[in-house]
């Protein structure tokens, strides 16, 4: 209970700020800092701490919130696979903002209230259970999530494999981060100075891992934690090494991330799964930033054993422009259908769908 | 159009069921008390001032830490009455019951209703029943509709919210959510979190003999949780409303819930509790007489109605910081009322 208090401490809150302040006005220009992590978008807003930036400090949302991410192929694929629910005897099992993503014809939540069998659930392990517990259905677990996510959905094959559920698929939509941070970098329309890096994902991957990118790039990356007092220090760590030209790994986090990650989860995910290229949302292909089944497991993977490689998929809605919001080029607002034609109760773009997405995040909580 | 069905998020309370209701039921219904859109509507029958109001409880658990489905219906009930300053007097309450529910658990959920009703001084005085194929309905819904009456003076609605007005929270808020909540997930706190389910006929009495004229809105934040009932009455009566996040109160219990359910206790249901804006001069007088009662005693001026930004509702947050807390859209939890 102590972090729920101590880290949102009202007097430690003004001593940052100050602290923010103090680094802000010894930078010679403006600067742009992107935190990756939907989970940071959504913190950083509910605390109100855009409102507490200097002016020449901006900070944009990025690629991190799994639901938003998730290529509108993809997405098609999984209505279409609830489309063939009734028929087949099919269960979908997912994360709960997935149902509302609109595919480019319809919607989980829309076909769920056509007749689909799709449960919503925390943990894949649900998923696996209900399989077991009816031999007669078939279960696909929806596998979207980054780093954080993907290593329980890997033990959770493992352990189909291991207790001979053979009715119990997933439909591989995972993400990797770093090669998606690469991405962004390499992208010629994005201009950011530093990162905010996501605390849960570092906890798997490690702060290593952002050392190549801040090296080749010269951008300071500062792992931070989710409490708003966490970003605050984020914040105020990244704007002192900006304003001394440091581009360094800072790990702000160290009560729960360290140097070389979890390595055990890594190697379980690895070992089930390996990298492939794969469609981001808005970002269009990235070369090893996906993760799809090792042949010895390929008997769990949703997309062969239900053909869905045939399935017909649209493209995202004209003018939204969710992969620009991403990327953290536009804010949610420039975009000419926030708020008019999107919004979160008809939401068209899947930033504005989940909770922790950057243009549901300004819908909810910008004056 | 004609091929949209009903979506769990039409019934959360949110901007989707306001959507509904002002898509289909009010192109139809068009009576001008109804078309207030209070929690209850106040109608004149010969010189009597009358408070009516219906409800429907659906809720999953049936029974929950501190109460269950027949008690609630008579604490929403008397609480949808009270409201709107009235007495509550009698409520009916209509029964649809799924083939297979335990006779035993009908029994238990009958006489809680009539000790909650009891306990309020409200009588059930017609009821009625229907039984339904398994699968037709999820073992027992209760429909309720309760009457009160009101003095001829009294004017407190959804659009009596002036600038200036005193916001009073009359305790802790998101404490029904989370019971229900971990009672369904199955998740045990060290501290159990006890739903608030309680009529709050006689704290609005106590309030209202204190401050008769003092108060302009009252209202209790069920379904949809503060955050919804305040950008309710912030658009009915076309003003901005202005809360301080520092000063609501919330259990030890319920934010840690919070931390690991995702929710925003903003956004959570509660069941015993009411929202008093109160003109400043009485505001004090207003929060000592609901701290007096039992059921008020952690109650806290949370903040104020503002001339800036009307229609919405502005957070300042610990952090120093401000936001918009915008209406829940979407589902946030499964059935809780």
């Amino acid at each position: 209970m102590k972090y729920l208090s101590e880290f949102r401490d009202p007097e430690a809150a003004k001593a940052l700020h100050q602290q923010i302040k103090k680094a802000a006005a010894k930078l010679p220009g403006p600067v742009k800092i992107m935190e990756i992590c939907g989970s940071h978008t959504v913190s950083i807003f509910r605390a109100g701490i855009k409102s507490l930036l200097p002016s020449n400090v901006t900070l944009v949302s990025g690629p991190g919130c799994p639901v938003c991410v998730t290529a509108t192929e993809d997405m098609d694929r999984m209505i279409a696979l609830s489309g063939m629910a009734v028929e087949k005897n099919i269960t979908i099992a997912t994360f709960g903002d997935m149902v509302r993503v609109p595919g480019s014809f319809t919607s989980l939540e829309k076909e769920r209230a056509a007749g689909a069998d799709v449960r919503i659930t925390a943990t894949p392990l649900d998923a696996l259970r209900w399989a077991g517990e009816n031999p007669d259905r078939e279960v696909v677990f929806l596998g979207v999530g980054f780093e954080t996510t993907s290593p329980t959905i890997a033990a959770t094959v493992e352990r189909a494999q291991r207790d001979n559920i053979s009715n119990f698929t997933v439909y591989p939509a995972f993400k990797l981060l770093p090669p998606a941070l690469a991405a962004l970098l390499d992208s010629e329309d994005v201009a950011l100075d530093a990162f905010i890096c996501p605390g849960h994902v570092s906890v798997m991957l490690g702060a290593d891992t952002y050392r190549p990118v801040a090296a080749k790039y010269g951008k300071p990356c500062v792992i931070a934690g989710f409490e708003p007092l966490d970003i605050m220090l984020g914040i105020s760590v990244a704007l002192g090494l900006l304003a001394n030209k440091q581009h360094e790994v800072y790990n702000t986090y160290k009560r729960a991330v360290t140097d070389e990650g979890n390595r055990a989860a890594m190697d379980l995910l690895m070992k089930i799964f390996k990298p492939v290229d794969t469609p981001w949302r808005g970002l269009g292909y990235i070369p090893d930033s996906g993760l799809d089944f090792r042949e010895e497991y390929s008997e769990f993977n949703a997309i062969t054993r239900y053909g869905l490689t045939e399935v017909e998929t649209g493209s995202d809605p004209p003018g939204c422009a969710c992969g620009e919001v991403l990327r953290g080029v536009i804010d949610p607002p420039q975009c000419h259908l926030f708020g008019n034609e999107c919004s979160p109760q008809s939401p068209m773009g899947s930033c504005m769908v989940s909770s922790e997405g950057s243009c549901a995040a300004w819908y909810r909580y910008s004056e | 159009m004609t091929d949209e069905r009903i979506l769990i998020s039409h019934g959360s309370g949110g901007k989707k069921s306001q959507e509904l209701t002002e898509r289909t039921f009010l192109k139809y219904f068009t009576d001008p008390a109804l078309l207030l859109m209070n929690d209850q509507a106040v109608i004149n029958i010969d010189t009597k001032k009358i408070a009516i109001s219906t409800d429907t409880y659906t809720i999953d658990p049936i029974f929950f830490p501190g109460g269950n489905i027949g008690s609630l219906s008579v604490h929403g009930t008397v609480n949808d009455i009270s409201m709107s300053g009235a007495t509550p007097i009698a409520m009916s309450a209509g029964f649809i019951l799924e083939e297979g529910l335990m006779l035993s658990e009908l029994e238990r959920i009958a006489e809680s209703m009539a000790v909650a009703a009891a306990e309020a001084s409200v009588r059930i005085v017609t009821a009625d029943t229907k039984v339904v194929a398994r699968g037709s309905a999820d073992r027992i819904f209760i429909n309720t509709t309760g009457i009160g009456i009101l003095s001829e003076k009294t004017n407190i609605c959804g659009q009596g919210a002036k600038v200036g007005d005193r916001i009073i929270l009359s305790g802790t808020i998101g404490d029904h959510g989370i019971a229900i909540a971990s009672s369904r997930e199955g998740i045990e706190f060290s501290t159990p979190v006890i739903s608030d389910s309680a009529s709050l006929n006689y704290l609005v009495q106590t309030l209202l003999e204190a401050v008769p004229e003092g108060v302009h809105v009252m209202r209790d934040p069920t379904r949809g949780g503060l955050a919804t009932v305040l950008n309710e009455i912030a658009s009915q009566s076309s003003v901005g409303i202005l809360i301080r996040e520092a000063k609501i109160p919330l259990k030890k219990a319920v934010i840690g819930a919070c931390e690991l359910f995702g929710y925003d206790p903003l956004y959570l249901a509660n069941e015993g509790k009411m929202v008093a804006l109160v003109r400043e001069p009485d505001a004090e007088k207003a929060l000592e007489a609901i701290k007096s009662h039992p059921l008020g005693r952690d109650a806290m001026i949370i903040g104020e109605v503002v001339d800036d930004h009307p229609s919405k509702v502005v957070l300042r947050t610990l952090m120093g910081g401000r936001r918009l807390v915008d209406r829940l859209t979407g589902d946030m939890l499964p059935r809780i009322c």
